[in-house]
């Protein structure tokens, strides 16, 4: 027998021993595709939201994702609904999410910006924001902020500077800064900066 | 932190990938395509064609609606108030045909669960491996004695379906002398839309403060309770004056007499159980059953059709499901999002069946938000699971219910652009 066999038949076995357990899987709870459909009524198919007020969650990291969860289900966000529906999961179910979403492309839908607000943004972000909201704020270890919806992102900072949601490590820091040097719409420079990346 | 590491999450994923394509495989293997025949293009039936072709492109999937675009009803409230128009509310089915669905113009008149197949009124026969059927609600026109069809046409629209009879509803309301009494007669339990009538009344209302501020609306409910009522009444006490002598809005029960008999249409007086009431504009909205289709393909006990909660298979006829508000679905409510999250649960289990699959534990969401006024948004949500034993779709404990009472305004403001969101998303996941 030549190698490729070899490699064919241990392939083959990998898969026929992943489809034995697959139903037994699939019967003991709802699967993470299962519970990831319910989310789309509100955050779009897969998790591109078309709504301005609700955020995109396709490709967003996992780790965020079940952080913002459990913050949810432990009302440590200024939540209208969001902390109302978390209370129904699990932490194995979060991750089941977690992972179907990180694993959806995101697709952005084009939003109005102000040009100019977001050139001085686009430079703010650079030196306070892009050291843990990597590539312009694209999916990765943090939230995703580039091309994310324009309200939300309002809501977001409001609760944040109103002392409603818990600031990230450093966060506070870094965006004090931010607003001490471009002044009072600093944030919205910066909102204005990730809305235009389309 | 959590234990998740992206890499071996990715890793994970591209197996599983792999594995899906080997799934599918078989099935093409076996020859003829299988084929899926969805009846009405609302909610259900949008979502469920979507998500069939989202989930195993092989499937051919057919879906026949009688209207050339379809108009939602949630949301067709904001056009009474004048926030919005019907147009806004109307979608074409290029989307779906966009995933592969073959759209069908057509009405759908019959079911053969034995030869399998659909014919319309056309005298089309479409075969099937597994038929949807998702046709809505239709109305108890012997109900109201007066009431009928074509009164509802023309001088007392229901418009609870989104389409001519709201926009007939707004014309009546516009045209309405100030200090003119609107009537909204609230149907009995179960209905499409629990919260709908109260909406309504709250959508007139906001029109009416700023158009016709002495204008009052009376609600006539069989009830002795409604959906949101906490969160109705906190919005009409800080909006419309509810409460005092000169409330907007004035809400009468069933032990007030609420329950409507008779309607003499041309003197737009409505004879209750206890005393008359006349309005310059009347709007009932009558008790509700099941689509017509699901009354001739015999899919009806009493006046909704029961189905396998895990599956949403009828209980009475094998290979066909029943969607959305025409399914008895308790513990769900008749809504739009209710459908939408019935139809993925089906879908799953249809292509589960294709396969030779058991069908997986479904779960179920519904969320549901209704505009009071201004800045006065309100919601409900729910997260369910299947009790299997009872074949009962249950909340899950200590989750969901509705929005805090007295919340902050600005909580209240963003739960009005919330719901205008939501309808994006919902539009979203069932046409696009």
């Amino acid at each position: 027998m030549n190698r490729e066999d070899t490699m064919f038949k241990q392939v083959r076995n990998l898969i026929l021993a992943v489809l034995v357990l697959l139903p037994v899987t699939v019967l003991a709870a709802p699967s993470g595709q299962a519970l990831s459909f319910t989310c789309a009524g509100c955050h779009g198919t897969d998790g591109s939201s078309v709504g301005p007020s609700m955020p995109a969650i396709a490709g967003m990291d996992p780790e965020v994702f079940v952080d913002a969860m459990k913050a949810y289900r432990n009302n440590q966000r200024n939540a209208s609904i969001m902390n109302r529906i978390a209370r129904a999961y699990s932490d194995e179910q979060f991750k089941a999410m977690a992972w179907f979403f990180a694993s959806q492309r995101l697709y952005l839908k084009p939003q109005e910006y102000d040009a100019a607000l977001a050139t001085r943004g686009a430079g703010l972000h650079d030196k306070y924001c892009e050291k843990c909201h990597e590539n312009g704020g694209r999916p990765g270890d943090a939230g995703t902020l580039a091309g994310q919806w324009m309200p939300y992102l309002e809501y977001s900072m409001d609760d944040f500077l109103n002392g409603k949601r818990k600031w990230p490590r450093k966060m506070k820091r870094k965006v004090d800064a931010a607003i001490a040097e471009e002044g009072p719409d600093a944030v919205s420079t910066l909102i204005h900066y990730y809305g235009s990346q389309q | 932190m959590t234990d998740i590491h992206r890499r071996a999450f990715i890793r994970v994923t591209s197996g599983v990938a792999a594995l899906g394509a080997t799934i599918g495989f078989p099935s093409l293997a076996l020859g003829a395509a299988r084929r899926v025949v969805v009846v009405g293009g609302g909610v259900g039936g949008s979502t469920v064609a979507k998500y069939l072709r989202k989930l195993d492109s092989s499937i051919a999937v057919t879906l026949i609606e009688t209207k050339p675009n379809y108009t939602a009803c949630f949301m067709s409230n904001e056009v009474l108030s004048g926030e919005r128009t019907l147009e806004s509310l109307t979608f074409g089915y290029d989307g779906l045909r966009r995933y592969g669905v073959e759209v069908v113009r057509g009405t759908v008149v019959g079911i053969d669960p034995v030869k399998k197949t659909v014919q319309t009124a056309g005298g089309e026969s479409f075969n099937y491996d597994a038929c949807v059927v998702s046709p809505g609600i239709s109305f108890k026109w012997e109900a109201i004695e007066g009431y009928d069809e074509k009164v509802a046409a023309e001088t007392v629209p229901h418009a609870w379906n989104a389409g001519p009879q709201t926009l007939l509803l707004r014309r009546q309301i516009e045209a309405m002398p100030e200090g003119g009494h609107v009537i909204i007669a609230a149907p009995p339990n179960p209905f499409k839309c629990p919260p709908g009538p109260y909406e309504r009344a709250s959508q007139i209302a906001m029109y009416c403060k700023h158009h016709k501020p002495r204008a009052k609306i009376t609600i006539l409910d069989p009830k002795d309770a409604f959906s949101k009522q906490g969160l109705y009444t906190e919005g009409w006490t800080k909006l419309y004056g509810y409460g005092t002598d000169n409330s907007m809005i004035d809400w009468i029960g069933a032990a007030g007499g609420g329950k409507i008999e008779e309607l003499d249409p041309t003197t737009l007086t409505i004879q209750a159980e206890i005393e008359e009431f006349q309005g310059d504009v009347v709007n009932i909205i009558p008790p509700q059953k099941a689509g017509a289709i699901a009354f001739a393909a015999d899919l009806a006990d009493g006046d909704w059709c029961p189905v396998d909660k895990r599956t949403f298979e009828s209980q009475r006829h094998k290979d066909i499901y029943v969607l959305g508000d025409a399914s008895s679905a308790a513990k769900m409510p008749k809504s739009a999002y209710a459908a939408n999250s019935q139809a993925k649960v089906a879908a799953a289990a249809i292509v589960n069946r294709f396969q030779g699959l058991e069908p997986g534990d479904p779960t179920f969401v519904n969320t549901c938000y209704s505009v009071v006024g201004e800045d006065f948004g309100i919601s409900v949500a729910a997260v369910y699971s299947l009790d299997t034993h009872t074949n009962t779709i249950t909340p899950i404990p200590n989750s969901g219910g509705v929005s805090p009472a007295n919340a902050s305004p600005e909580i209240r403001k963003r739960e009005v652009s919330y719901a205008h969101s939501w309808f994006k998303n919902v539009i979203n996941d069932m046409l696009e």
